[in-house]
């Protein structure tokens, strides 16, 4: 996330809009309950100053605060002196680990034991892991040093083979072999249908879910104090006008519909931050305040149709011919076509009622028909396109209806005989 | 112009050659400024940029990174087949060859980000790293995902630039993933076009004439093709052809003058079915007479229903009942379908019917369909194992096909049934 932070600047109004930025305090934004933070906490406290294995799932959707909750959490933690001393920590992501042994290497790696491991050959994967914790244990031989695994993207996990490493570490967190805790961070709640049996029984089941509960008013509110400065900002008088014109902004009603429709698409704080970061990039030395009209800007960017952008800049013949795909839907009611149908329906066109538009070559169409293809906007029915020659392959449009009448509203200078050729009802 | 471009973390100088070098692309280059921010600044950690081909995308992120001196890997999809290729790559522009040394040699996307880590650490970032990439439609699947959060898995100030001509929806992996900032870059207006096509003019001819040359060019190709620079391309090779009457000219009165741009004009317009036809492998080919009666014959099995036959190959037929329904229903044209499979032994009939004189079917002729498969004028549909039946579809376009006939006077549009 943009991390702008404010440099000893006084004078120039210049220099006080480059520091103007996102209100950084993460974690105030996020509302997970203390509850959860507080079971989360109490559960790595067991393991890492008690010595009892744990295991626990935080489940929520993308951009509700899962990695937060957790960065937090062990900050909370790593306060406590025992837990500072002894507690080690491995972080795998599911992204990055796409393969268990792949994932053993970077376990090996972050517990410091490559020297320990040197080019012993294991067995299999249950002897490796047990020998790394084995060579954890501390110098009187009793008990193990906890540690705590983290598994970011774990649905990705549950997809390697025979999900080998799940299965060991839930082993090991069920056994007594040594305290470990297993956090596991993932965006689907359907999760523990991935594990196989075995797996899942040997899972506790403890589940954190993190689900958004903002209200409109907590949302508004959230914007407010986003797009404030904070109190420590150098220049007071700057800070004091710009955070009278966010309250002004935050008042206006346009911009209240606005946030309203983006509050009811997504609550999530993601999107929020991609709204405001474009609304914040029309700030510029010349017009150093936020206005409506700058939201207002962002908001459309945020919700263009990127079909309906490309449409815009398609030419002419292009756009006749997706007008001809049109019509072949609508008469045989979506089923795919082939490049020779829509030329024909093009030719038929071009006979009965075209003014501007005259016939081009065979190959030019064919060019404009894959520049079409290469854009996706329309697809092959079928992957495989050995068999039939490019002519004769059935596809499909990509396009509904709605965009299509809307692109050619928007298009420039379209010639007025296409546009009725496409409101007709019958080709 | 110039003045619309300011940021206070860059020089103005800077600013001002990148506003030169970027016309009508002004808007699009102060969203990206203002998004990249000052240098020390973290700024969004992936963007997404989209918009038509040559619409200036690559070319405004690398005037942009070039003159304002950040530091930047540029990488191509196309020539980074692997992962590995690519790991390699930003490495090595970013840290130099040590770094790029010690990956090791199939790099997974694991080994990347630890030695990344490992050089961040060496060598922290004061200014953004940018990475520029154009993606494909098939890369592997958690590449993407692991590219657009790269900024919180290093944990350093570096951002990815993704181009591409497709909307983003398409690229959205199914469990969803770090969603990039969308920047469109639209297409050039007819105006802009001529803005940026005047500039290129050859010093020896002044700015009228080729702006006027290029006006007309627009007025020919502008309904066809929107594309920077095939339009570039196209106006290269028809200028010559354009200037030769100019230049045959010695004085000009006006009636004259006005004739002389009638001539280029038509001579610009062939050239656009020249410079436009794609070469086909088709267009000169001098086929043996057996082979070419072969070839009508394949035809004629490809686009005709088998049950029509009868009608057109024997001397005592019986009538064929057209219903008016299968007559107006237009779909149900053959040419319009694609050509049908037939087996060997229809097309041997149909041929031996077609050729006037008596054939012997010796391995010759059998020959000749092998060599008419190889040309890839005929498409074997059947299996390779199946010897004794082997099935073919006729590859060739209508106009070919007439051409071909035209040669050995055969009038092949009596025997179609879509031409009854």
């Amino acid at each position: 996330m943009s991390k702008r932070t404010a440099k000893d600047a006084h004078l120039p109004v210049g220099e006080c809009v480059t520091q103007v930025g996102i209100n950084q305090d993460l974690s105030s934004v996020y509302n997970f309950s203390d509850a959860q933070e507080l079971h989360l906490l109490e559960l790595l406290k067991r393991t890492a100053i008690h010595g009892e294995s744990n295991s626990v799932l935080i489940v929520g959707p993308r951009g509700a605060g899962k990695t937060m909750l957790l960065k937090c959490v062990l900050r909370d933690l790593l306060e406590d002196k025992e837990a500072q001393k002894s507690l080690l920590q491995v972080h795998l992501n599911g992204l990055l680990q796409t393969d268990d042994r792949i994932a053993l290497k970077e376990i090996t790696r972050q517990l410091h034991l490559e020297n320990v491991v040197g080019d012993k050959v294991f067995g299999s994967f249950a002897e490796n892991l047990g020998f790394l914790l084995e060579a954890l244990k501390k110098g009187d031989r009793s008990s193990s040093r906890p540690v705590l695994f983290i598994l970011d993207e774990f649905d990705l996990f549950a997809h390697h083979k025979n999900q080998t490493l799940l299965y060991n570490l839930f082993d090991v967190s069920q056994s007594a072999q040594a305290p470990i805790a297993v956090v596991g961070i993932t965006c689907r709640l359907d999760v523990l249908e991935l594990l196989e049996k075995r797996v899942k029984s040997r899972f506790s089941h403890r589940q954190i879910h993190l689900l958004s509960s903002l209200t409109f008013t907590q949302y508004l509110e959230r914007v407010r104090t986003q797009l404030s400065l904070p109190d420590g900002f150098p220049d007071s008088r700057f800070a004091q006008d710009w955070n009278d014109g966010v309250k002004t902004l935050c008042g206006d009603k346009s911009v209240e519909e606005v946030l309203q429709r983006h509050y009811n698409s997504s609550k999530d704080v993601r999107s929020l931050h991609m709204l405001l970061m474009l609304c914040l990039s029309r700030v510029s030395v010349a017009k150093p305040a936020i206005k409506p009209a700058d939201l207002l800007e962002a908001s459309r960017l945020c919700f263009a149709d990127a079909k309906a952008n490309m449409l815009h800049g398609l030419s002419i013949l292009e756009l006749c011919l997706i007008i001809a795909m049109k019509h072949l839907n609508d008469v045989y009611e979506g089923e795919p076509f082939n490049h020779q149908m829509v030329h024909n329906e093009f030719k038929k066109f071009l006979q009965r009622k075209s003014n501007s538009m005259y016939n081009f070559e065979q190959p030019v169409i064919l060019k404009a028909f894959e520049h079409l293809q290469q854009l996706e906007l329309i697809r092959p029915v079928d992957g495989s396109s050995a068999k039939t020659q490019r002519e004769y392959q059935l596809m499909r449009l990509m396009l509904d209806h709605s965009q299509i009448m809307e692109a050619l509203q928007k298009y420039p200078q379209c010639p007025t005989d296409v546009k009725q050729w496409a409101m007709s009802a019958f080709g | 112009m110039t003045a619309l471009l300011q940021h206070p973390g860059y020089e103005d100088e800077s600013l001002q050659r990148v506003a030169e070098q970027l016309p009508c692309r002004e808007a699009q280059s102060a969203v990206l400024l203002s998004l990249m921010g000052q240098p020390q600044q973290y700024s969004y950690p992936s963007i997404f940029i989209y918009g038509h081909r040559a619409s200036g995308k690559s070319h405004v992120m690398h005037v942009l990174l070039r003159e304002l001196e950040l530091p930047h890997a540029t990488l191509s999809c196309v020539e980074c087949v692997s992962g590995a290729l690519l790991f390699e790559r930003v490495l090595l522009s970013l840290f130099g060859h040590e770094a790029a040394a010690l990956l090791p040699r199939s790099a997974s996307l694991s080994d990347f980000v630890r030695v990344y880590r490992q050089q961040c650490s060496l060598s922290p970032a004061e200014q953004t790293r940018f990475i520029v990439t154009e993606l494909l439609r098939d890369a592997d699947a958690n590449l993407l995902p692991a590219l657009l959060r790269l900024q919180e898995l290093v944990e350093d100030n570096v951002t990815v630039v993704l181009l591409s001509e497709i909307a983003w929806d398409k690229f959205r992996p199914n469990t969803g993933c770090f969603e990039p900032l969308l920047l469109h870059f639209p297409d050039y207006s007819k105006g802009e076009l001529q803005q940026i096509l005047s500039q290129d003019r050859h010093p020896s001819y002044s700015a009228d004439f080729y702006s006027s040359y290029i006006n007309i060019l627009l007025g020919v190709f502008y309904s066809v093709c929107r594309d920077l620079r095939e339009l570039r391309h196209l106006a290269a090779l028809n200028f010559s052809k354009f200037c030769e009457p100019v230049a045959n000219v010695s004085t000009g009165n006006g009636k004259r003058i006005n004739r002389l741009f009638l001539t280029g004009l038509t001579a610009v317009k062939k050239k656009q079915h020249c410079a436009y036809t794609c070469l086909s492998a088709h267009t000169h080919i001098e086929l043996p007479y057996y082979s070419k009666f072969l070839l009508i014959a394949a035809y004629l099995a490809s686009y005709n229903p088998a049950r029509t036959d009868k009608r057109f190959f024997l001397k005592h037929h019986g009538k064929i009942k057209k219903t008016n329904f299968l007559k107006k229903n237009e779909k149900t044209s053959n040419h319009l379908l694609g050509p049908k499979p037939f087996p060997l032994d229809r097309l041997l009939a149909i041929f031996y019917s077609v050729v006037d004189n008596r054939v012997a079917p010796t391995a010759s002729i059998f020959s000749q369909i092998s060599s008419l498969v190889t040309l890839q004028l005929l498409a074997q549909v059947s299996h390779e194992d199946q010897l004794d039946a082997p099935k073919y579809k006729c590859a060739v376009s209508m106009d070919f096909i007439c051409a071909i006939s035209r040669t050995v006077n055969f009038d092949i549009v009596k025997y179609l049934y879509d031409f009854l």
